[in-house]
């Protein structure tokens, strides 16, 4: 892969929604198929509750820091969280993102707005060429646990057309890096999550 | 991955760490058996694996009371031969740093390696601080590794110089590369001494004058020696040569991932010098790069401190050189770099076409909620700090005459709304030592908070001052039985189990009563009644008052018994809002309707919300 074909994923959301762990499901894939990866994660104070964002680069890449405009996949757990992605969105980027909002207590105190979703997505459909949301707390449900949220995510990115990992070794990462009575439940939110953006491409 | 996996895997295998974990590896190639530290972002990963896995690996390690300890005990170990391994957050290192100066002159005898994280941009810190001036200050060398493989590799490299030359070394990592993950190629695992012996032979190890004086001159002979290995080191390379183009850049830890990233992306024909041994100077190695160019671009994080050394170069030559750099404002001064910035700097240099990307949305009028971070629902310090504001409005204390001073934990969140009681706070244990001085300058009422793990680690000495210098104020330790904000690391005040050998804990309550507090009183913050009556006690008596509030930190303590779970007694509910405005519980929302309800997601039924309902219409959910 030559440096300009580096493969640029920014992920975010609100601390214990499993961004890092998504990330490391990756990544971990990603190594396993023999390319060169880098991730950045975030850490501390930020996780109570905060805005969490974790940043791969998969090819040839130094940096796990995705460039300016250039991520080529955003997955958003939270869709206000969009907002803050703008710097890193390109007119080709692919953005997966969860339409269930997370509501922080800076809005019940009246210090905080929660802007409207329905506005983020439209003015980004102005100027993005894939964009699509996701019902992934449903989905995750009947996976069994709203808590495979993240993974009916990462399986929508595993359906879109130019992600550089293989569904099989990404099954094989989460099998190493979740808890083995959650795996079951994990690998069907992943492939709940495959079939619905599939079902969306098609 | 598994934890297992750092010391299981085999040389030659590769692993996806992370920059802390690929240090751990490091230590464990390197040789080294002794490890200390206080946790503190961004290192604390680098504890929670070694405390996960040290005692499998025969490596004894501990989390001290605080870094200066932490350094202390590694460099006693190293003074015994073994090879030791101490490592802290930045500000961590200010806390030890009069060990780690002596440290400097004393030297070692076994490999010691001290490793800084630094956090520019403030990610999880109260400053951005560049440790390589920390160790310009002490005369200790500086390794600077840019990924995980070179964190790993680095400890090794690190520990045999450090031997080699009877001196700490310090390996400075910066967020960036401490929470990195990249992949890793493993080295063969070296078993370190089991055990050590301190030879009473000259030179010893105090450093009262007539010896420093001698220390002081072999700190100079070894950092001279230690220049000449830097100009030829591994870790220092040029890794881009370009004879006909005169720009070269200098570029140290993580800079040199977005300094490559952006050559290679506009195939960019400058000469590029690496220095990943930054510290002595390798001037001879800088010289020599610098010689033939006109332009140097000079890119590192935090401060300008290779940058002034160029410039020291380049006055010392009488040459004619144009230097980019913080110092001429071609990078920015403040926060941590990113590849735009390094690219913006370098195309500009450079006087590269950049091509325009912004795909131009209109995000106008749209703002993300705020989202700061936030006491957890169910957190005893929640409690706590209700009962101290119940407890001031009870006695008609105005807000502007009592003072909050804070320290550092979890419960620094209380300086966000609703609460507003972190008047004052700036590193660890100062809450007590800004009390006893507010106590002495004016007459209004002060309130310091403290945790339990931040009292042990500098919070006992301001406690012995207030005491004896007679100041008026009102301590408050929560303590939830572990160091929760770095991830739940034990302190003295936990009974820990390493391999069957228990702890001794150390009590909160017969410290304070040994400093000489004349009021002393444990709280559980789930009575909110008793709670509140204790703090008008604490707040009226004369003199220093301690109260603990001990209720364990929500997420790390298993829960013995199925607990209740509650609900809204939407009949009773007067939506006055006081669990929403005032408790402020991130469980408890409004709905569009203005009724309020639990969002059973968040909650973890701890109940605290249903005392502080004047309606009680938070109920047990039967």
């Amino acid at each position: 892969m030559s440096y300009k074909k580096s493969y640029q994923i920014y992920i975010i959301g609100v601390g214990g929604q499993g961004t890092i762990k998504t990330a490391t499901i990756i990544g971990e894939a990603a190594m396993a198929q023999g390319l060169n990866v880098v991730m950045s994660e975030v850490h501390g104070m930020a996780q109570r509750g905060g805005t969490v964002v974790t940043e791969l680069k998969i090819g040839k890449g130094l940096s796990p820091l995705n460039e300016n405009y250039s991520a080529d996949l955003i997955l958003a757990f939270e869709p206000s969280e969009l907002l803050r992605t703008i710097t890193v969105i390109g007119k080709n980027t692919n953005i997966i993102a969860s339409c269930s909002a997370i509501i922080p207590f800076t809005v019940s105190l009246g210090i905080s707005k929660y802007p409207d979703i329905n506005q983020i997505i439209e003015r980004l459909g102005k100027k993005v060429n894939n964009l699509h949301l996701i019902d992934a707390e449903r989905i995750a449900k009947e996976a069994g646990n709203i808590i495979t949220a993240n993974i009916v995510i990462l399986g929508a990115a595993l359906a879109t057309p130019q992600f550089p990992v293989k569904k099989d070794l990404i099954i094989e990462s989460l099998k190493q890096n979740l808890p083995a009575r959650s795996i079951d439940m994990n690998i069907k939110a992943l492939e709940m999550g495959y079939q619905e953006y599939s079902n969306i491409l098609n | 991955m598994k934890v297992q996996d750092i010391y299981e895997k085999k040389q030659g295998e590769k692993l996806f760490l992370l920059g802390n974990e690929a240090a751990v590896r490091g230590a464990l190639e390197a040789g080294i058996s002794f490890a200390s530290t206080y946790p503190g972002t961004p290192s604390s990963e680098i504890g929670n694996v070694l405390a996960r896995i040290a005692h499998q690996v025969g490596v004894y390690f501990e989390f001290s009371v605080n870094e200066k300890v932490a350094l202390e005990v590694s460099a006693a170990a190293a003074a015994a031969g073994l090879r030791s391994f101490v490592f802290m957050k930045h500000v961590g290192l200010n806390v030890a740093a009069d060990a780690f100066m002596s440290t400097a002159y004393t030297g070692v005898r076994g490999g010691m390696i001290i490793l800084s994280a630094d956090d520019p941009s403030m990610h999880s810190s109260q400053n951005e601080q560049d440790n390589r001036i920390m160790a310009q200050l002490a005369g200790v060398p500086v390794l600077e590794p840019s990924n995980p493989q070179e964190m790993k590799d680095f400890m090794i490299y690190g520990i045999n110089i450090s031997e080699q030359l009877k001196i700490p070394v310090m390996i400075r990592t910066t967020t960036r590369v401490s929470h990195m993950r990249g992949i890793v190629e493993l080295g063969p695992i070296k078993p370190g001494e089991k055990e050590g012996f301190f030879k009473k032979e000259e030179p010893g190890f105090t450093i009262a004058p007539a010896f420093a004086r001698k220390m002081r001159q072999e700190l100079i002979k070894k950092l001279n020696q230690l220049e000449v290995i830097g100009n030829t080191s591994q870790l220092n390379k040029v890794v881009r040569k370009n004879n006909k183009n005169k720009v070269g850049i200098i570029t140290s830890g993580v800079s040199y991932n977005y300094v490559l990233d952006t050559v290679n992306k506009y195939s960019l024909p400058v000469n590029i010098l690496k220095l990943g041994f930054c510290y002595p100077f390798p001037r001879e190695l800088m010289k020599n790069f610098i010689a033939n160019l006109d332009k140097i671009i000079v890119i590192e994080e935090v401060e300008p401190f290779l940058e002034k050394e160029v410039l020291t170069i380049i006055g010392q030559e009488g040459w004619q050189k144009k230097v980019y750099g913080k110092l001429d404002h071609t990078l920015p001064h403040i926060y941590e770099y990113n590849p735009d910035i390094i690219e913006q700097g370098l195309t500009q240099v450079l006087k590269v076409e950049v091509a325009e990307k912004n795909p131009g949305i209109d995000f106008s009028g749209l703002t993300p909620p705020m989202r700061p971070p936030v006491l957890c629902p169910g957190c005893p310090h929640r409690s706590t700090i209700y009962a101290i504001k119940k407890a001031v409005q009870g006695l008609k204390i105005k807000k502007e005459n009592i003072i909050y001073s804070n320290d550092i934990g979890c419960y620094t969140l209380a300086m966000q709304p609703p609460y507003y009681m972190a008047d004052y706070g700036i590193c660890m244990g100062s809450s007590i030592g800004i009390a006893s001085g507010m106590s002495k300058a004016t007459r209004q009422k002060i309130v310091a908070l403290i945790g339990d793990s931040t009292f042990f680690h500098a919070g006992i000495p301001p406690l012995i001052n207030a005491v004896h210098q007679k100041a008026n104020i009102m301590v408050v330790i929560l303590d939830n039985e572990v160091t929760a904000m770095t991830g739940g690391q034990p302190n003295p005040g936990i009974l820990t189990d390493r391999g069957g050998e228990k702890s001794t804990v150390v009590s909160i309550e017969e410290l304070s009563r040994a400093a000489g507090a004349g009021y002393v009183k444990t709280i559980d913050p789930g009575d909110l009644d008793n709670s509140v009556e204790t703090f008008k006690e604490g707040l009226q008596y004369e003199g220093v008052s301690v109260i603990i509030s001990r209720s364990p930190c929500i997420m790390f303590v298993k829960r013995e018994k199925e607990r209740l779970t509650y609900q809204i007694n939407q009949d009773k509910c007067t939506r006055c809002l006081i669990c929403l405005r005032q408790f402020n519980c991130p469980a408890i929302f409004q709905r569009e309707d203005g009724s309020i309800d639990i969002n059973y997601l968040l909650c973890t039924d701890c109940g605290y919300c249903v005392q502080v309902c004047p309606q009680k219409a938070i109920e047990v959910k039967k």
